[in-house]
């Protein structure tokens, strides 16, 4: 399975703290120049398995290579090809954006003009140009996350794990660290990011999914929406905007030929049986006196897939406890 | 093996310079220490307050008192009348010493006949009861020595010359100055703290702000990690030794009889033994405030069981076994021998070969626990 093209090939990694299971038997392949989505619900063992594969934690069972070289043999050689941006701002924060850039930068051996074109070379991918003689621990969360990643870029990696990367950071922010990782990815660096925000992970070429501990879905975004958990054959899937979304739900959870219902922001989504399709719905709804602005039908999105999929295995998990 | 060594001195070095406060405790606090110690510490006793109560008004019982305070341990402070009021002020704290002159006492000292002196002494104090007692024994055998001589029909006999003449002499500490003891020992105390205290809270600090776990992802070695983070430390306790032995010198004119450049040799080891007591702290504590209190544990060892304070010969066995294994007992033999004793390297040889031990265990106990992993 693994080929040149892949850049991180995870082989039934467990790890365990003391009798808890944190990542249990997790195999999958990333290629190189993807951007691959680690998404799971908090405590569902995502950092785990990100700092088993950076060397920070050995893995009680299983093995993986990055680059082709094993992450616990080989670990010192990987060290100088992979990136790592933690989940908090782990710099120094009494030392300036350059002094943070220059400590790194002869960590990884660079010293003289090979450090001063590095630093110059992520100065003017991030932009952090202004900020170089500020002290990091005075930063915005925004600009220190740019500094982290100039840090993680410096000796130009192979691949990078970003641990939640734009968590906490406003949305322009967040919008032009996307457009980094972009860059990146164009240069054939791996990215392997973890995040919470569905909108990110559809920017994903590749998506994992964890859930305690275990991986339930992999794929690309695409793959994973035509799922037959996700779209079972026989259903449709609509969108209702309406004033009172708590009533539309409540109702449409009693209906019989409703599969599914799920409150997102100011509307429901909705899986029914296809024998029925808007027009039924909207009549049932204005029956019990609900007030409906409109019904359209909508593909899911990966907060459904997500949401599905975790309801799904909670039901699995439920019945292998009561069996 | 020493990968990235030049970057960890390069940002130890800045935040050092960020942080001038924690320079300033190294090198100024331990000299005020050294100040307050060395002048509070003091064990010399002196001006005892003493409390007499003369119920014989001669011209002998007027005279007795004078006898005590003439050997410069104690000072008359309060005149009474009754025994119960010289209780009253040896319970009050107000005297340690109550002399009571009985009735009768000025007519048997003119005829030498036995008579007797009630000297009470507060036991509260050791110290203080001690010097109390031999002073109020040895002015009572001066004067029976003296009336057994001249009952006899001799001269005074302390005046003349003596047939068995006991000649002690005080070497190395003459003035038997208790500062002279404690200030050296003081300087193995302080070179304690700011070797344990300030190693144990590098690294551990590190680990609580995260930015350990960005390091152990480079390809930075750990030796590397480990002596760039001792570096600072070992360079700021052979400064602070410097500033210490000096003003030890200038605030107490404590002489260095042997040779500073010796000293200097010596303390390496125990400067050494500290860096690693240390880096083991850091490398098993979760978070700066449990560093804290290990490193304080480390203290009271090296105060009570060392000799810094209490002489070891005297210790219960076990006690004394324990001793052996505080570090600074055998780094107080070192700067005690060399500063008061002119002390050479032949007379030191083994405390230092112990001291180079105690290093290179806590080295292997330190180095074999710090691994580039988390958890």
């Amino acid at each position: 399975m693994m080929s040149e093209a892949t850049a991180i090939s995870v082989n039934h990694i467990t790890r365990r703290f003391g009798s808890v299971v944190a990542v249990n038997d997790i195999s999958f392949d990333v290629a190189r120049g993807q951007i691959f989505g680690f998404l799971g619900p908090n405590g569902s063992g995502k950092s785990t398995l990100i700092k088993v594969l950076c060397g920070l934690l050995a893995p009680s069972s299983g093995s993986a290579t990055l680059d082709g070289l094993d992450v616990v043999r080989n670990i010192e050689e990987i060290r100088q090809k992979i990136g790592y941006m933690a989940q908090g701002f782990t710099l120094y924060n009494d030392l300036t954006s350059k002094e943070n850039i220059t400590f790194y930068g002869m960590v990884y051996g660079m010293f003289g003009n090979r450090l001063k074109d590095r630093t110059n070379a992520v100065v003017e991918m991030t932009g952090i140009g202004e900020y170089m003689n500020r002290r990091a621990g005075a930063l915005s969360g925004g600009w220190k996350r740019r500094l982290a990643l100039a840090c993680a870029m410096l000796h130009e990696p192979k691949i990078i794990f970003l641990d939640e990367p734009t968590a906490g950071i406003d949305p322009v922010a967040r919008r032009e660290l996307w457009d980094l990782l972009f860059e990146l990815a164009d240069r054939d660096v791996t990215l392997f990011v973890t995040t919470h925000y569905m909108d990110e992970a559809e920017r994903c070429t590749n998506v994992g999914y964890i859930y305690h501990s275990n991986l339930i879905a992999i794929g690309t975004p695409g793959e994973l929406k035509s799922l037959p958990e996700i779209s079972p054959s026989g259903t449709r899937r609509y969108e209702i905007d309406a004033p009172d979304i708590t009533r539309v739900h409540g109702l449409m959870k009693s209906w019989d030929s409703v599969r599914d219902s799920t409150i997102f922001g100011a509307s429901v989504h909705t899986l029914v049986d296809d024998r029925i399709d808007a027009g039924d719905i909207k009549s049932r709804l204005e029956k019990n006196n609900v007030e409906v602005r409109n019904i359209r039908p909508i593909d899911p999105t990966l907060e459904d897939v997500f949401v599905t999929l975790t309801r799904h295995h909670e039901k699995i998990q439920n019945e292998g406890v009561a069996a | 093996m020493f990968k990235g060594l030049r970057a960890i001195i390069y940002k130890e070095f800045i935040h050092m310079r960020r942080d001038p406060i924690t320079i300033f405790v190294a090198l100024i606090i331990p000299v005020l220490q050294l100040v307050i110690f060395g002048y509070a510490v003091d064990l010399d006793v002196t001006n005892i307050p003493t409390v007499v109560c003369d119920q014989d008004r001669s011209p002998a019982s007027r005279e007795l008192p004078y006898k005590f305070e003439n050997t410069g341990y104690s000072k008359i402070l309060h005149e009474v009348d009754s025994m119960d009021e010289v209780l009253a002020k040896l319970r009050s704290g107000k005297a340690k010493i109550g002399i009571i002159i009985p009735p009768g006492f000025g007519d048997a000292r003119t005829t030498r006949e036995p008579t007797q002196v009630m000297v009470l002494i507060d036991g509260s104090d050791s110290i203080v009861a001690q010097q109390a007692l031999n002073i109020a024994n040895t002015i009572g055998l001066r004067a029976s020595i003296i009336d057994l001589a001249m009952k006899s029909g001799a001269e005074n006999p302390l005046s003349g010359e003596r047939t068995f003449d006991v000649r002690a002499r005080l070497l190395f500490n003459p003035t038997m100055k208790s500062a002279n003891f404690m200030v050296p020992g003081l300087i193995g105390i302080l070179l304690w703290i700011v070797t344990v205290f300030l190693t144990a809270a590098s690294i551990v600090r590190e680990r609580e702000s995260g930015t350990i776990e960005q390091i152990f992802v480079t390809p930075l070695s750990r030796q590397a990690f480990i002596i760039g983070k001792l570096l600072p430390f070992a360079i700021l306790g052979i400064i602070e030794s410097a500033v210490v032995i000096t003003s030890a010198n200038v605030f107490f004119g404590i002489p260095i009889n042997g040779s500073v450049y010796l000293l200097g040799l010596l303390i390496i080891p125990y400067l050494l033994t500290g860096l690693m007591v240390g880096l083991m702290i850091s490398t098993r504590a979760q978070n700066q405030a449990q560093a804290m209190q290990f490193s304080a544990l480390t203290m009271m060892p090296s105060v009570i069981l060392s000799g810094f304070m209490f002489p070891r010969a005297s210790m219960p066995f076990i006690i004394y076994a324990l001793s052996c294994a505080v570090p600074l007992t055998y780094f107080l033999e070192i700067v005690r021998g060399i500063i008061l004793r002119g002390a050479i390297w032949a007379d030191l040889w083994d405390e230092t070969a112990i001291l180079i031990g105690f290093f290179l265990f806590f080295l292997v106990l330190a180095v074999s626990r710090f691994k580039k992993q988390l958890g």
